[in-house]
């Protein structure tokens, strides 16, 4: 930071602050989740030790929920690319306070989602085999790729985004364990903020920014393409690729929203996140809740209409039988109430959005159960429909996972700064405009 | 001055001739690529969505073309097919390799639907495991190796006739006699984490035998012989394949699909 002043430097200060003190508080909230995390564990021993007989699929509901968890974090982690990518591209500034948590999201969803088809397999002890014997006829393979490609490109942006800061708490940071020291030092590699050190630095960002994007949109299309490469009926289908991108996209800014909700409240961040932050992103949800309504009626209509003998199976399901209740608290509670709440002046409001974000990550969540299970229930053959209800060790892994994406979303905000210190105490009046500034004019132009 | 003109004649020529040349240049660098796009385009096609062999007209080179004729009307669903194939097998419980599915009509009558491993042409397990664990032999069996299975259950999800079967528990490892008893084509023991299915009785059709299954229907509605041979056994008799599936309205289960199955069926009623 070339210079600062004593308001400046209060900022950082605040920022730093969950850094620099780890309250009894939030030790407890971590030992409550590592207690989930561990649960999760010793569940998925048993599953070790028993084989997937412990779990409640079989071989006609074959996959259940880890594949719908999979689906699910790895569709909250486009949120990461979307923040950082195509608003700075274009020119987003009041982006800044919360990118660090959108790709915070993005790199912890894609660990915990990643591991999810892992827990799944009946052999995890021959997983090298992917690398050794992979087919590339195969979309699993196209997944293993694209994924780690994604995780990868994932950490960069991050780093990319954080090494400023790292220098700062290698400089500022003083009575932290020698661990967390040495933590700082080796990932600020030097960086003194040198007018050649920005320049490389915003190189490297640019370069990122567009290479995120073709990754990000293959990451999800082929995760949809797993199922539509199949003959099965609620599969076969041919948007299933935008479908699912538009959905991550969907779910993932529902989950910044509830982040952001958080980490306002428990950090103190009112000055930096402010109703403007809930507001565009809010509207950003309301896009993406009006493209992914156009979807599904693409989606259901057009086979709705048709009614082919095994579609119309499915889709009475759906619409009336077994899996209606999902399917319309998905339709209603997910896409419509939301779509509501945010599109009306009135209930726009920073709790309302807050409403509509977590409906629909709770609901998208339902949305990836039933697209796995319904579609696998519905017989293929004269046979009656498969049964499918998660057993204790599916529910406690499910809940390891999202514990531990919590866990380590939590520890990431304690150990990094979740506010991206240099990008918003930095001062250049006449090139960009601060947030506040920015929030002022939007609030006009709106 | 003719000699200034010819020689503008000359230029012109030339200049002509030398777009004429860089025309069918273009051309053939043009056609090249499409040709080279063509190609490309046609392997990948036929790499992503299976080789345009058929089970009646096998590849040649190929020794061998194993097919199954099932003749429903025989069939009247006492499962004694299943059992075999469970003894063959030694079949883990919950695992039917030949299921016989009853099929109601509209009208209220029924029939039974044995159902094997189709044994694909263009297998949509084949195409989707990540490891190259389940592939198609020179004679058209679908095997599964088992001692490279990751256990993901890709294959179950395309299968379109639900052939597959996994071993959600059991043992996880083969002790040393089990394993010098292993081979894909002879899945006689079950490791936990794997997929498992018809084969066709490979081990005994090596051997020139019939499947256990053949063997044992009571009924003698299930065939089996070499397509290149064009001819079908149930043990007892011996039909022409080509010559009953014409004359007496053979099908494949899921034409449609695309899958072409190896498993050939007539009609469970003469309509």
């Amino acid at each position: 930071m070339p210079e600062t002043t004593p308001e400046i430097e209060a900022e950082i200060d605040h920022l730093l602050a969950p850094v620099r003190h780890w309250s009894k508080r939030f030790l407890a909230f971590i030992g409550c989740l590592a207690a989930v995390v561990g649960w999760g564990a010793y569940a998925y021993s048993v599953q070790l030790r028993e084989g997937l007989a412990v779990t409640n699929m079989r071989n006609t509901v074959l996959w259940g929920v880890y594949i719908s968890n999979f689906v699910f974090f790895i569709g909250i982690s486009h949120v990461g690319a979307l923040m950082s990518a195509i608003l700075r591209l274009t020119h987003a500034n009041w982006r800044k306070p919360v990118t660090r948590m959108a790709e915070a999201i993005t790199v912890c969803s894609l660990a915990v989602g990643a591991a999810m088809p892992l827990i799944d397999l009946g052999r995890p002890d021959r997983i090298l085999n992917v690398i050794v014997y992979g087919r590339l006829q195969s979309a699993i393979l196209w997944d293993f790729v694209s994924i780690s490609t994604y995780l990868t490109g994932s950490l960069i942006f991050l780093y990319l985004f954080l090494l400023p800061d790292t220098a700062l708490l290698r400089d500022r940071l003083r009575g932290v364990g020698r661990f967390r020291r040495w933590l700082y030092t080796t990932l600020s590699i030097g960086w003194k903020g040198t007018s050649g050190q920005r320049r490389r630095l915003d190189r490297s960002i640019g370069i990122m920014t567009i290479l995120i994007l073709p990754i990000a949109i293959s990451v999800h299309t082929v995760v949809s393409w797993i199922f539509a490469m199949t003959l099965r009926v609620g599969w076969d289908s041919t948007i299933f690729g935008p479908y699912f991108v538009a959905g991550a996209l969907f779910s993932g800014v529902a989950s910044v929203l509830m982040a952001m909700a958080l980490f306002t409240h428990f950090y103190k961040l009112q000055k930096w996140i402010t109703p403007v932050h809930f507001r565009n992103l809010g509207l950003i949800l309301l896009l993406l809740d009006i493209v992914y309504i156009y979807f599904t009626l693409n989606e259901y209509v057009t086979v709705s209409y048709k009614n082919e003998t095994t579609e119309a199976q499915l889709l009475s399901a759906l619409y009336g039988g077994e899996f209606a209740w999902i399917f319309w608290s998905v339709q209603i509670g997910g896409l419509l109430i939301p779509a509501f709440i945010l599109a009306i002046r009135r209930t726009r409001t920073t709790l309302g959005i807050i409403v509509a974000a977590t409906l629909v990550n709770v609901t998208m969540w339902l949305k990836r159960y039933v697209i796995v299970v319904s579609t696998l229930a519905t017989p293929q053959m004269p046979q009656p429909w498969g049964a499918y209800w998660p057993s204790w060790v599916e529910w406690s892994i499910t809940a390891a996972a999202f514990a531990g994406f919590v866990l380590l979303f939590a520890l990431f905000s304690r150990v990094f700064p979740i506010v991206s210190v240099w990008e918003v105490t930095e001062r250049h009046p006449a090139s960009e405009t601060t947030p506040e500034a920015e929030a002022v004019e939007t609030e006009a132009g709106g | 001055m003719p000699e200034t003109e010819s020689a503008g004649e000359d230029a012109q020529a030339l200049s002509r001739d030398v777009s004429r040349r860089r025309f069918l240049k273009l051309i053939a660098v043009g056609g090249g690529f499409a040709a080279a796009g063509a190609l490309g385009g046609k392997f990948l096609f036929e790499k992503l969505a299976g080789t345009p062999e058929d089970a009646l007209n096998p590849a040649p080179g190929q020794r061998r073309s194993w097919v199954m004729l099932i003749d429903l009307k025989r069939c009247d669903g006492c499962g004694v097919c299943t059992a075999a194939c469970r003894k063959e097998h030694n079949v883990p419980a919950g695992q039917e390799w030949i299921k016989v599915y009853q099929v109601r009509n509209d009208d209220g009558s029924s029939y039974f639907l044995p159902r094997p491993c189709m044994h694909c042409e263009n297998a949509p397990c084949v195409s989707v495991c990540p490891v190259g664990a389940t592939f198609v032999r020179r004679d058209g069996l679908v095997l599964v190796d088992h001692d490279r299975c990751i256990g993901c259950r890709y294959c179950m999800a395309a299968c379109p006739y639900d052939a597959r079967y996994f071993n959600w528990g059991g043992a996880a490892e083969l002790t040393p006699e089990e394993r010098a008893l292993y081979r894909p084509e002879y899945p006689l023991v079950h490791r936990r984490g794997t997929v498992e299915k018809c084969v066709f009785c490979a081990h005994r059709a090596d051997q020139g035998q019939l499947p256990a299954c053949v063997e044992k229907c009571p009924m003698k509605a299930i065939f089996f012989g070499d397509a290149r041979e064009d001819a079908v056994s149930n043990g007892t008799e011996v039909w022409q394949l080509s010559k009953v599936l014409r004359e007496s309205a053979g099908f494949r289960f899921k034409e449609e699909l695309g899958t072409k199955p190896r498993v050939f069926y007539l009609p469970a009623r003469r309509d």
